[in-house]
C-alpha cells in the first residue's frame, strides 16, 4: 500500500483500533444468536415451559441489544476515520496545488486534476472505509462461525467451508470482467458523447454542408454499438447476483440434506441443525461483501497511485533556502540578456531592458512576440532560462516569493474572477477587505459606477449565480483588483482590450494620478494606450527591435509608426 | 463538460401523472417483453419463497421420521427450484435491461434528431453544456427508472405479499405475532429514508461547492499565486471541505443506526417466535418444523421493504429529467420547410436580396427581461426591431449576383458580412425583405435541398474528429475517394495530405488541433468542392499564423474554385478580391460603395480606407517577396 495512504491511516489508528476491537466485541455476542437458538430448539423438542422460553427470548433480544449498540459505534468509527482521511486527503491536494508553478497547470489538464481529486479519492474513501471495515468484519465473523460450527460437526463444516468462499469467488472472477466490460462501455460512452459535443458545436457546417440525416444515422450507429457493449456487461453482470444467491442457496441445500441426515442419524441434535442455519444466515452477507471488498481494495490502490503522482511532482518555482524577505521595494526592474525557451521553443532571446523605479514603459508587438513572457518573469511566473531578473538590483529568484508577489499589482491577458462578490475580487489581494480601498480602486479603473447599477452593489456575485459581466466589465475589475494591493509595480498586460476608447482614457488618467511615484508597465495593442509612456519598447520575435518615446519613435517610421497609422484609419472608419 | 461542477438539484414530485403518461409511451412498444418481465419477476419470487417450505417439509416429515431417502428427494427439489430461480432471474434481468436500453435508445435519438431539426439560433442560446447534459445524463436516469424502478417496483411488491401470503398459510397465529413487528419497522425504514435522503442532499449539495471552488482555484491558481492568497484560498477551502466532513459524520450516523437497527428488529421477531411460537410447539399445536420456516421467513421481509423506499429517490430524479428532456422534445422548429416545398433539382446560380433587414435574435434565455424603449430613436422608413435584439445588422440591403458571377463583400468588423452567408443558407430569416435563389424566395424551398448546392468554406474551420478523407466527404457517402483526392489536388491540399503516414486516412484529433491553420483551410476548401456546389460562400481570413508557402497554396485554390461558379466571399485577401467580378462595400449595415477594385481606390471612399487598412500591408509584402 501507498506509503502516503498508510501515514494518514496511521494518524487514525486509534478510531481504527477501537473499531476493530468493537467489531470483534459485536461479531463475539452476533454468535451468540445461533447458541441460544440451538438452546431453545432443544428444549422446544424437549417439551419446555413459557418461562424457559421467556428466558432464550429475553437472551436473544439482549444479545442483540448490545451488538445493536456496538455496531453502531463500530461504524461510527471506522466510516468517521475514512471521512477524515478523505478531509485531509483533499486538503492536502489543495495546499499541494498551490505550491505548484505556472507550467504545471499549463500542460496539465483542468479535469484531470479534477478526477483525480473527486472519483479517485472517493474510492480511495470507500476503500479506508467500508472497504477495510467489512474486509476485518468478514474475518473476524468467519473465524468465529467456523469454531463454533466446527465444535459440533467437522464434516458438516468442511462441506460448508468449501462452498461458501464460491459466493466470494463468484464477484472475484466477475468482478474485473464486468469492470473491464464496463471500461469499453465508457469508452464508447464517451465516443457518442463526443460525437454529440461536436455536432452541437460544428452545426453550421453541418447544416451548411446538409449533413443532417448522416449525422443521426451516424449518431444511430454508435449509440447501438452502445447499446451492444452494455449487453454484454449486462450478460455478465446479470449473472452476479443469481450465482452468489445460487451459491448461498447451495450451502442451505447441502446443510439441509447433510445436516438432516446428522440429525437423524443422531449425531447433531435438531437444535444443532438450526444452529448451523443460523450460522449460515449470518455468513451469507459477509460472503457478499468480501469478494466487493476485496474488488475495492484493488482499485482503491490504483486510485491511490494516480493521487500519488499527483503528490509526487515537486514545484519549479519556490524560495531558494536563503532567500530574502523584502520589506520596502523602490521598483526599479531590469533584465539582463534575458533569454527564455518554452518546451525548447525561444521566446525572448538577449533581452536588456532597464526601467528605473516611478517610470512607466510601454510594450507593444505583435502576436507571439514575446511581450506576455516577458513580464510573466517579473512576478516569476516563469523563470528565465538565461539571464537575469533584477528587482532593485537583486536577481529575483533570491527574494522570498510571497514578499516580491505582494508588491505587485498584476493584470494578467485573460481575466479570471471568481465566483465570489465583487467586493471579494476586487480586494482580493488585501488581507483585510478594506472598504475604502475597494471602493476607491474600483473608481480608479471605472467600474465603481457600473457596480453602483447593481442591486445589490459590491455583494454581487460574478459569474452565473450572480451577473455575467461584460468582457470591458471583467477588465476593469481585474485593474481595480491589481490597484487595491497599492502595488510599487504595477502589470497591465493586455488589459484594456475590452474597454472601450473613452473608457480607456479615464482609467489611464485615474491611473497616473494613482500609480505618479510607482513603476508601471503596459502592454497594449493601442497607441492611445502607450503613447504617454516613459518609454516604449517594440518587440518582435521576441528581441527588442524599437524602443524610444512616442514621438522618437514615430520619427523612426518603423513597426511602431505603422502601428499608429494603422489605428488612426480605424478611428476614421468608426467615424464614417 | 468536465468543467461543469456545479449539480443540477433535483427536487420535485416523484409522480407526475403528465409526465408518467408520456414516459410509458416509451415502454409501449415493449409492453410484451414487460410482461415477460413482470411474470418471471413472479416466478423468482415464488422460487425464493420456496426453500423455508422445503426446510419446514423435511423436518416435519422426514427428519422427524427417519426418512433419509425422502429428505435426500426434497433436497433435490430445493436445489432444482434454486436452479430454477437462478435461471429466471438472470433472464428477466436480461430482459428487463434490454428494454430499458432500446428505451434509451429511442429517447437519445429522437433527442438528437430533433435537435438536427431547430435552427442555428437555438444552438447560439444553448450553451453545448447543457445540451450534452440533457442528452447524456438525463437520458442515463430515464434508464434506471426503467430498470431498477418500474420493474422491480413490482418484484418487490410480489416478494412482500408473497411472504405474507406464505406465513399466514403456513401458521396464521405465528404470522400475526412476527407482524407485530412490521410497524416498527416500517417507521424505522421511512425514518431512515426521509434521514439519509436529506442528509444525503446536504452531502451532494457540499460536495458540489467544493468541487466547483476546487475547480475554480485550479483554474485561477495563477491569480491565487499573483495576489498570495494561497493561504486564505487554503483556509475558504478548509472551510468547506470541513462543512462537507460534518454532513458526512451526521449522515454516517443514519446509516451506522439503521442497518443494526434493522438486525435488531429481526433478533425481537426471531424472539417473539421462539416465546410465542415455542410454547405452541410445546403444546403441539404447531410443528417444530413450521417453527423453523416462520424464523427463516421472517428474516426476508426486511430487504423488499428497504428496497421499496429506495425507488423514490429514483422516481424523483426520473421526474426531473424527463421534464428537461420534454422540454427540449417540445423545442418548436422555428426555421421549417414548407409543407410543399418547390423542388431544386439544379442551380443556375442567380442570388438576390431585396431590401433586406436582419437582425439576430436574443442570445439570452426567454425569461430575460427586454430593455425598454427601443423603438423610440428610430428612423424613418426603418422597421420596429424585434424583441430582444440589440441592433439591425443589415439595413435594407439590395443587390443581385449574375449566374457565375464571384462577388466580394469587403467591410470592417461588424459591418453584416457574415450575416449575408446566415441568411442565404437560410441559417436565419430575415425580419423584412426576400432573399432569392434562381428567382424563388428561399424559404419556399426544403432547407436542405437548397444547401446541398451551396458550398461553404467558414473561417473558423470546423474539424471533426475522424480522418483526412471523412473531414473531406462529411458523411457524403457518394463521394467516392477518388473524387476526395481530386478535390484535395485541385485545391492543392494533397501535398500536405501525402506526407502525413496514413495520408488521407490519417487521424484528425477533435477540432484538428494537430493540424495548422493553413491545412485546415486547404481541407475546407477541399469539403466545399468534393461537394460539388453550384453556389460557393467563402469566409476567407488572411491567418497570420499561415507561412508563406502555404499562403501561396491557398490563394492558387482560391482563384481556381471561383472560376465559373457564383460566388460571393467575404475578402480579407488582397489577392482575392483582385480576382472577383465585383466588389460591394458593406458598411454598418448598409451598402454603400461598389464596383471593381480599381474603380473604388479611384473613387477614394471607405473602400480605400479599408484597404489602406486590411490589404495595402499585404501588397507590400508581395511587393517585397515578388
Amino acid at each position: 500500500m501507498s506509503p502516503r495512504l498508510w501515514s494518514y491511516i496511521l494518524r487514525h489508528r486509534r478510531a481504527y483500533l477501537f473499531g476493530f476491537a468493537l467489531s470483534v466485541a459485536a461479531s463475539v455476542l452476533l454468535m451468540l444468536d445461533p447458541l441460544i437458538l440451538r438452546k431453545a430448539v432443544d428444549a422446544i423438542t424437549a417439551g419446555t415451559d413459557r418461562r424457559a422460553l421467556l428466558t432464550y427470548a429475553l437472551m436473544l433480544i439482549g444479545v442483540n441489544l448490545g451488538a445493536w449498540i456496538l455496531r453502531y459505534f463500530w461504524r461510527l468509527h471506522i466510516l468517521g476515520a475514512s471521512r477524515r482521511i478523505e478531509y485531509e486527503i483533499r486538503n492536502d491536494f489543495l495546499a499541494h496545488l498551490q505550491r505548484m508553478h505556472q507550467a504545471y497547470f499549463q500542460h496539465t489538464r483542468t479535469g484531470d486534476l479534477m478526477t483525480r481529486a473527486v472519483s479517485d479519492l472517493n474510492t480511495v474513501q470507500r476503500f479506508v472505509g467500508p472497504g477495510i471495515m467489512h474486509f476485518f468484519s468478514t474475518l473476524i465473523t468467519a473465524a468465529i462461525a467456523v469454531a463454533f460450527m466446527l465444535s459440533i460437526n467437522v464434516p458438516l463444516t468442511l462441506s460448508l467451508i468449501i462452498i461458501l468462499p464460491m459466493v466470494s469467488l463468484t464477484f472475484v472472477i466477475l468482478g474485473p470482467m464486468i469492470h473491464r466490460q464496463y471500461e469499453s462501455v465508457q469508452d464508447q460512452f464517451s465516443t457518442v458523447s463526443t460525437k454529440a459535443q461536436e455536432n452541437f458545436s460544428g452545426i453550421r457546417v453541418l447544416k451548411a454542408f446538409a449533413q443532417e440525416p448522416q449525422e443521426v444515422e451516424q449518431f444511430a450507429n454508435l449509440n447501438r454499438e452502445y447499446i451492444r457493449r452494455n449487453l454484454a456487461v449486462i450478460r455478465t453482470d446479470g449473472a452476479l447476483w443469481p450465482l452468489m444467491m445460487f451459491f448461498l442457496g447451495l450451502a442451505a441445500v447441502v446443510l439441509l440434506w447433510q445436516g438432516g441426515d446428522a440429525v437423524i442419524a443422531r449425531r447433531i441434535t435438531l437444535g444443532q441443525f438450526v444452529q448451523f442455519s443460523g450460522y449460515l444466515a449470518l455468513l451469507s452477507w459477509p460472503m457478499i461483501a468480501l469478494g466487493w471488498v476485496l474488488n475495492l481494495m484493488q482499485r482503491g490502490r490504483a486510485s491511490m497511485k494516480r493521487l500519488d503522482e499527483v503528490f509526487a511532482q515537486r514545484s519549479r518555482i519556490a524560495d531558494a533556502p536563503d532567500a530574502r524577505p523584502v520589506h520596502k521595494l523602490r521598483g526599479e526592474i531590469e533584465f539582463r540578456d534575458v533569454t527564455f525557451a518554452y518546451n525548447g521553443t525561444p521566446v525572448l532571446r538577449d533581452v536588456s531592458l532597464r526601467i528605473p523605479a516611478g517610470s512607466t514603459t510601454a510594450i507593444v508587438g505583435h502576436l507571439g512576440s514575446g511581450k506576455s513572457t516577458l513580464v510573466n518573469l517579473i512576478p516569476r511566473l516563469f523563470d528565465v532560462t538565461e539571464g537575469q531578473v533584477l528587482i532593485d538590483g537583486v536577481d529575483v529568484r533570491r527574494l522570498r516569493l510571497g514578499d516580491l508577489r505582494r508588491h505587485i499589482g498584476f493584470v494578467p491577458q485573460d481575466t479570471f474572477l471568481f465566483s465570489e462578490t465583487l467586493r471579494e475580487n476586487v480586494g482580493y489581494g488585501l488581507e483585510v477587505v478594506d472598504e475604502e480601498r475597494v471602493r476607491e480602486a474600483s473608481a480608479v479603473a471605472q467600474i465603481a459606477g457600473d457596480i453602483a447599477d447593481f442591486p445589490r452593489g459590491y455583494d454581487t456575485l460574478v459569474g452565473e449565480r450572480g451577473v455575467t459581466l461584460s468582457g470591458g466589465q471583467k477588465q476593469r475589475a481585474a485593474i481595480a483588483r491589481a490597484v487595491a494591493r497599492d502595488p510599487r509595480i504595477l502589470i497591465l498586460d493586455d488589459a484594456l482590450s475590452s474597454v472601450d476608447t473613452n473608457t480607456e482614457e479615464a482609467i489611464l488618467s485615474r491611473l497616473r494620478g494613482v500609480m505618479a511615484a510607482r513603476t508601471a508597465i503596459l502592454i497594449s495593442h493601442r497607441v492611445s494606450t502607450v503613447r504617454h509612456a516613459d518609454q516604449i519598447v517594440v518587440l518582435s520575435e521576441g528581441r527588442i527591435v524599437e524602443r524610444g518615446t512616442h514621438d522618437e519613435l514615430l520619427a523612426r517610421g518603423g513597426l511602431y509608426a505603422e502601428l499608429y497609422q494603422r489605428q488612426l484609419l480605424e478611428e476614421a472608419l468608426e467615424e464614417a | 463538460m468536465s468543467t461543469h461542477f456545479q449539480e443540477d438539484e433535483i427536487l420535485g414530485k416523484a409522480y407526475d401523472a403528465r409526465l408518467m403518461r408520456r414516459l410509458l409511451t416509451y415502454l409501449r412498444p415493449y409492453r410484451g417483453a414487460v410482461v415477460v418481465a413482470v411474470i418471471l419477476l413472479l416466478l423468482a419470487a415464488a422460487a425464493e419463497l420456496a426453500g423455508p417450505y422445503f426446510v419446514k417439509v423435511a423436518i416435519d416429515r422426514y427428519i422427524s421420521s427417519g426418512d433419509m431417502a425422502g429428505l435426500a428427494r426434497i433436497s433435490a427439489l430445493y436445489l432444482l427450484t434454486l436452479i430454477l430461480a437462478a435461471g429466471i432471474r438472470y433472464a428477466q434481468n436480461y430482459i428487463t435491461q434490454i428494454v430499458g436500453q432500446n428505451v434509451m435508445y429511442n429517447i437519445r435519438m429522437e433527442m438528437f434528431a430533433h435537435l438536427q431539426r431547430l435552427s442555428v439560433a437555438f444552438f447560439s442560446r444553448n450553451p453545448v453544456g447543457r445540451l450534452m447534459t440533457r442528452i447524456t445524463n438525463d437520458v442515463d436516469t430515464l434508464y434506471e427508472m426503467v430498470t431498477s424502478g418500474v420493474v422491480t417496483v413490482f418484484g418487490d411488491v410480489f416478494m412482500l405479499a408473497g411472504i405474507i401470503i406464505a406465513m399466514l398459510l403456513l401458521d396464521w397465529r405465528l404470522a400475526l405475532v412476527v407482524f407485530t413487528v412490521l410497524p416498527a419497522l416500517v417507521a424505522m425504514t421511512l425514518w431512515f429514508q426521509v434521514r439519509s435522503r436529506e442528509s444525503y442532499r446536504a452531502v451532494r449539495i457540499r460536495i458540489a461547492r467544493i468541487n466547483a471552488y476546487l475547480n475554480e482555484n485550479i483554474m485561477g491558481m495563477t491569480i491565487a499565486q499573483l495576489f498570495n492568497r494561497q493561504r486564505r484560498n487554503f483556509e475558504k477551502f478548509d472551510v468547506l471541505n470541513r462543512d462537507h466532513l460534518d454532513s458526512h459524520l451526521r449522515a454516517v450516523r443514519y446509516f451506522a443506526l439503521f442497518f443494526p437497527s434493522v438486525g435488531f428488529i429481526a433478533a425481537v421477531a426471531t424472539a417473539l417466535l421462539i416465546w410465542y411460537g415455542g410454547g405452541q410447539v410445546v403444546q403441539g399445536a404447531v410443528t417444530i418444523g413450521v417453527l423453523v420456516a416462520a424464523i427463516q421467513y421472517s428474516e426476508r421481509f426486511f430487504r423488499p421493504i428497504q428496497d421499496l423506499a429506495e425507488k423514490y429517490n429514483i422516481l424523483q430524479a426520473a421526474m426531473a429529467s424527463s421534464e428537461r428532456i420534454f422540454r427540449i422534445l417540445d423545442e418548436p422548429v422555428t426555421v421549417e420547410d414548407r409543407a410543399d416545398p418547390v423542388p431544386l433539382p439544379r442551380v443556375r446560380g442567380e442570388i438576390e436580396f431585396q431590401d433586406v433587414w436582419f437582425a439576430y435574435p436574443s442570445s439570452a434565455d426567454e425569461d430575460s427581461v427586454p430593455a425598454a424603449g427601443r423603438t423610440a430613436g428610430r428612423r424613418d422608413g426603418e422597421p420596429p426591431l424585434p424583441e430582444g435584439s440589440d441592433e439591425w445588422v443589415l439595413k435594407g440591403v439590395s443587390f443581385r449576383i449574375a449566374p457565375g458571377e464571384s462577388v466580394a463583400f469587403v467591410g470592417h468588423t461588424g459591418a453584416g458580412k457574415t450575416s449575408i452567408i446566415n441568411l442565404l443558407l437560410r441559417f436565419y430569416d430575415p425580419q423584412r425583405g426576400r432573399v432569392l435563389v434562381d428567382g424563388v424566395d428561399v424559404r419556399e424551398y426544403a432547407q436542405r435541398d437548397l444547401r446541398r448546392h451551396i458550398g461553404l468554406v467558414l473561417q473558423d474551420v470546423f474539424l471533426f474528429s475522424g480522418t483526412i478523407a471523412s473531414n473531406i466527404r462529411l458523411g457524403n457517402d457518394e463521394i467516392a475517394d477518388e473524387e476526395i483526392r481530386r478535390a484535395a489536388e485541385f485545391v492543392n491540399a494533397h501535398r500536405f495530405i501525402d506526407r502525413m503516414p496514413k495520408g488521407f486516412a490519417s487521424d484528425v484529433v477533435e477540432r484538428g488541433t494537430t493540424l495548422s491553420a493553413g491545412q485546415r483551410q486547404l481541407i475546407a476548401f477541399a469539403r466545399a468542392i468534393s461537394h460539388n456546389p453550384d453556389i460557393l460562400l467563402v469566409l476567407d481570413e488572411a491567418t497570420s499564423s499561415v507561412d508563406t508557402e502555404t499562403e501561396i497554396l491557398i490563394q492558387d485554390a482560391l482563384r481556381r474554385v471561383l472560376r465559373g461558379r457564383t460566388s460571393i466571399i467575404i475578402a480579407h485577401r488582397l489577392s482575392t478580391i483582385q480576382n472577383v467580378h465585383r466588389i460591394l462595400v458593406l458598411h454598418k449595415g448598409r451598402i454603400v460603395e461598389e464596383g471593381t477594385h480599381r474603380d473604388l481606390l479611384v473613387a477614394g471612399g471607405i473602400y480605400t480606407k479599408l484597404y489602406q487598412l486590411q490589404y495595402r500591408d499585404q501588397e507590400i509584402t508581395a511587393a517585397i517577396d515578388g
